[in-house]
């Protein structure tokens, strides 16, 4: 087991190294945008022993790079900071926006990821014939229509004209699982075509490279039928590839649903930044930034931990 | 006679093919073959790249390999017509009356299941056992196939086993299920010499005991001598002849079986060592990097100016590496190589032009050293510009000499490798590296890719071209009957060190040392018997020990 558990403690050592790296990007990012936080909070009225006044009290007046530790040190202690605009504390606010972004996140991928595998291995099944490409068709349809648009049709027709689910994806903590997921219900249609087809694409052409190796042949003249060799001997050997590109869609649907929070009216992370930078709260900028970050380099390191583990000769040295 | 347990008539397969530069359009490869097989009998299927044995050995599953079809004829096995019966009673016959053995084991097993569950899984699937009687027969083919540690090489990983019992395992994976037939598919090509007579005779004895049917596809006559009761020879999918095997190696009728049993009838006569050798390594050691251990231990041979030296030795044995230290691609640790009067760089940069030009390297894959968008003119012209500037009409006429030389007439100039013979490319190989006027040409395994004729056609040729040019080869090469064929002096190399050096006479009249007398008894004979004599001695002199 040795040469493995290297293998992965670089991966982590890694990530954790390039998520420091952005989270000084990310400072860096919004010490370079233009305009004063000061400014901002106190408005064009304000005079200028005020504005001296409150850039001592934020320590907007200590180098850059102090404030980049303190913020580190901060993060480190689970101290996001508190939000200019409002005065709250943004890690208490986030928790609950998080936790509603995932929640999202989580029932839009434990329908799109199951579905795209098993669509991806119909259209290796019955390749170049027609449900190969009826599959190819739609979901290639469906992520080349911009998500707000699919998300206003599917408003239109299905809350709209058959008035099966809300068109406002508003939750809270009184609601039952149910009610939530009825509320949820559209986000998740949406998310689901929206992420189905890079997934579905990818685990067909990753299942079709190994269908051309010889043991494929070799389970084919045991007499297995189609279906069984795909499963049983072509999958195990193309879950790397998949598992990457299944982790690189799961990242969006936790990172990338700010458009459709913001369609349906859900109090998640992505509404919850875009009013933010709205009001140049940058505090509120930074600490979303790298959570997004955060959540986009530790799904990437798990895709490259299962990756490792997935290989046979790096799991069984001779 | 009872009714045969294959019974193959007027079978005929086609394929799609997509040449460069022409539309796709359907051939026949295999153009209306019969044969017959009885229950318990061995059938050789032999004949070279091209001649239909594989497609029809895979046509008794009723299966063609990428666009291959079958397209007429009848194949019976077990007294129905496969062709006709449908996919479902197909797939109840593959794997369970018929099974096969591919030439490649290390990728014919899944790498990411253990070899008992791949082993078993046809025997399984088709309910002939459950999967512990399954288990127990496995374990029982693997003792029964020479396979270490039977009890538990199950339990391995197919690559943590090496190239040879894996191969083994293949058998036991074909045997599992009790098949009526197995297709043996050059089950032993890839493997080396001393590996492959043991798996061989594991293979006979394993058909021998479980009377199983087997069609043995192979290039090799000397080994299908020793394994079949009958050969068909084959030739661009038309059968040529066909007899029991005695009379198929002692007394040939077509021609080209003939040829086919008198090949590596080249006779060579030693040179005698000139006094200032071309080539002098003395006390190479050398490591790749990164890694811990030398792969050449003080490694020390001489090649003297238009002659042979023929590096030999199996996969691992650090011949290729040699290879790699003398032209600079991986300067050694310790050693120096003297060159032409002169001491070459140890690394490839600090060497001129000149060094460059006068030490030139053919390659065992002429495929993939070649670049498939130059024409064959573009190739050769290549280095006449780089050494010698030549330009337009003189560089023309130079390449026509070439093309000339290397027995390939006009016209040739034109095309592009993926329109030439596997031979052609590596006669185009030959003249690129000729083109450089070389003292000193390194080949690597030039023939190992080839047919066995086409080969000998590359053999005579580099012969007489040493005669014409002058030039000294180092030739490397795990065939000891090409080293037979073109040797002046020979290195046995085994595990990085060179075991035994000398003039071809010396190294090959005995005393042997004991990997010497090892390889050179391993290397198949075209005669009947001759499996059966070797292993009888070895255990003979193991008993005696």
């Amino acid at each position: 087991m040795g040469p493995i558990l290297t293998l992965l403690a670089q991966r982590i050592a890694l990530s954790l190294l390039l998520l420091l790296m952005v989270s000084a990007l990310i400072f860096a990012g919004t010490l370079i945008l233009p305009g004063d936080v000061a400014q901002s909070i106190l408005g064009q009225s304000a005079t200028p022993e005020a504005l001296a006044n409150l850039r001592a009290e934020l320590g907007l007046n200590e180098p850059a790079i102090s404030r980049y530790f303190s913020w580190l040190s901060g993060i480190f202690h689970g101290d996001l900071g508190t939000a200019l605009t409002s005065g709250q504390d943004i890690a208490a606010s986030i928790g609950s926006r998080l936790s509603n972004t995932l929640f999202l996140a989580f029932w839009a991928a434990l329908i799109s990821v199951p579905l795209a595998i098993f669509l991806g291995l119909l259209s290796v099944r019955f390749k170049d014939r027609w449900p190969d490409k009826l599959i190819s068709a739609v979901t290639l349809t469906s992520i080349s229509i911009p998500e707000f648009l699919i998300g206003y049709v599917l408003m239109y027709l299905i809350a709209v004209k058959l008035g099966w689910f809300s068109s406002v994806a508003m939750i809270n903590d009184g609601m039952s699982l149910g009610q939530k997921l009825n509320a949820i219900a559209l986000p998740v249609m949406v998310l689901t075509l929206v992420v189905l087809a890079h997934m579905m694409r990818m685990t067909r052409a990753a299942i079709l490279n190994v269908m051309q190796s010889a043991y494929i042949e070799t389970a084919e003249l045991k007499g297995l039928s189609g279906l069984d060799v795909i499963r049983k001997h072509a999958f195990p050997n193309a879950i790397a590839p998949i598992v990457n590109v299944v982790m690189l869609n799961l990242a969006y649907l936790v990172v990338g649903v700010v458009v459709i929070e913001v369609v349906f009216v859900y109090p998640g992370m992505g509404q919850y930044l875009v009013d933010h930078v709205a009001k140049r709260d940058v505090p509120v900028v930074q600490a979303c930034g790298l959570i997004f970050a955060a959540v986009y380099i530790g799904l990437n390191m798990i895709a490259d931990i299962v990756s490792i583990l997935a290989n046979p000769r790096l799991r069984h040295p001779k | 006679m009872s009714d045969p347990l294959v019974k193959v008539r007027g079978l005929k397969i086609g394929a799609t093919v997509y040449p460069p530069g022409e539309k796709p359009h359907d051939i026949e490869i295999v153009h209306g073959v019969d044969f017959d097989l009885q229950k318990g009998k061995v059938l050789g299927l032999i004949g070279e790249s091209g001649a239909g044995k594989s497609t029809i050995g895979l046509a008794t599953m009723a299966y063609g390999r990428g666009g291959v079809e079958i397209t007429g004829g009848e194949v019976w096995v077990n007294g129905r017509d496969i062709l006709k019966t449908g996919l479902r009673d197909v797939r109840r016959l593959r794997g369970s009356e018929v099974t096969y053995v591919s030439q490649s084991a290390a990728a014919s097993f899944n790498p990411a299941k253990k070899i008992m569950e791949q082993v078993t899984e046809a025997a399984i699937r088709h309910n002939k056992f459950n999967r512990k009687e399954a288990e127990a027969r496995a374990v029982e083919l693997f003792a029964k196939l020479g396979l270490p540690e039977p009890e538990t090489i199950g339990n391995r990983y197919p690559h943590q086993v090496s190239g040879g019992q894996l191969q083994r395992c293949m058998t036991a994976l074909a045997l599992c299920p009790e098949p009526d037939l197995v297709v043996f598919d050059e089950p032993t090509t890839a493997l080396d010499v001393t590996t492959q007579i043991d798996v061989l005779a594991a293979i006979k004895e394993a058909i021998r005991d479980t009377g199983v049917a087997a069609l043995y596809i192979t290039h090799d006559l000397a080994v299908v001598a020793q394994v079949s009761d009958h050969i068909m020879v084959l030739r661009m999918g038309d059968m040529v002849e066909y007899g029991t095997t005695d009379q198929i190696i002692n007394s040939p009728q077509e021609e080209y079986t003939q040829a086919l049993v008198s090949v590596r009838s080249i006779k060579h006569i030693e040179k005698d060592p000139t006094p200032e050798p071309v080539l002098s390594v003395r006390n190479i050691t050398a490591r790749y990097p990164g890694t811990h251990f030398d792969v050449l231990h003080d490694v020390t041979v001489d090649l003297h100016p238009g002659q042979t030296l023929a590096v030999v030795g199996e996969s691992g044995s650090g011949k290729s590496t040699l290879a790699r230290v003398i032209t600079g691609l991986l300067p050694p640790s310790d050693g120096t190589i003297d060159f032409a009067g002169r001491t070459l760089s140890a690394g490839l940069g600090g060497r001129s032009r000149e060094d460059l030009r006068e030490l030139q390297m053919i390659y065992q894959m002429a495929d993939t050293a070649m670049n498939p968008r130059q024409t064959v003119g573009t190739i050769i012209g290549r280095p006449l510009e780089f050494y010698f500037g030549l330009r337009g009409r003189e560089k023309q006429k130079r390449i026509q000499e070439l093309l000339d030389e290397i027995e390939l007439g006009e016209g040739f100039q034109d095309r592009y490798p993926a329109e030439l013979s596997g031979g052609q490319k590596q006669r185009v190989c030959i003249a690129r590296a000729l083109a450089a006027k070389p003292k000193m040409i390194i080949c690597d395994e030039v023939t190992s890719a080839l047919d066995p004729l086409v080969a000998d056609g590359i053999l005579k040729l580099l012969l007489d071209l040493q005669k014409i040019e002058d030039v000294a080869y180092l030739f490397i090469t795990h065939d000891l009957a090409t080293v037979r064929a073109i040797a002046d002096s020979i290195a046995v190399m085994y595990q990085g060190k060179v075991q035994r050096y000398g003039s071809k006479t010396e190294v090959l009249s005995p005393p042997f040392d004991d990997y010497t007398d090892l390889l050179l008894s391993s290397v198949p004979e075209m005669k009947l018997g001759w499996l059966e004599e070797v292993i009888a001695h070895r255990k003979m002199e193991s008993a005696g020990n």
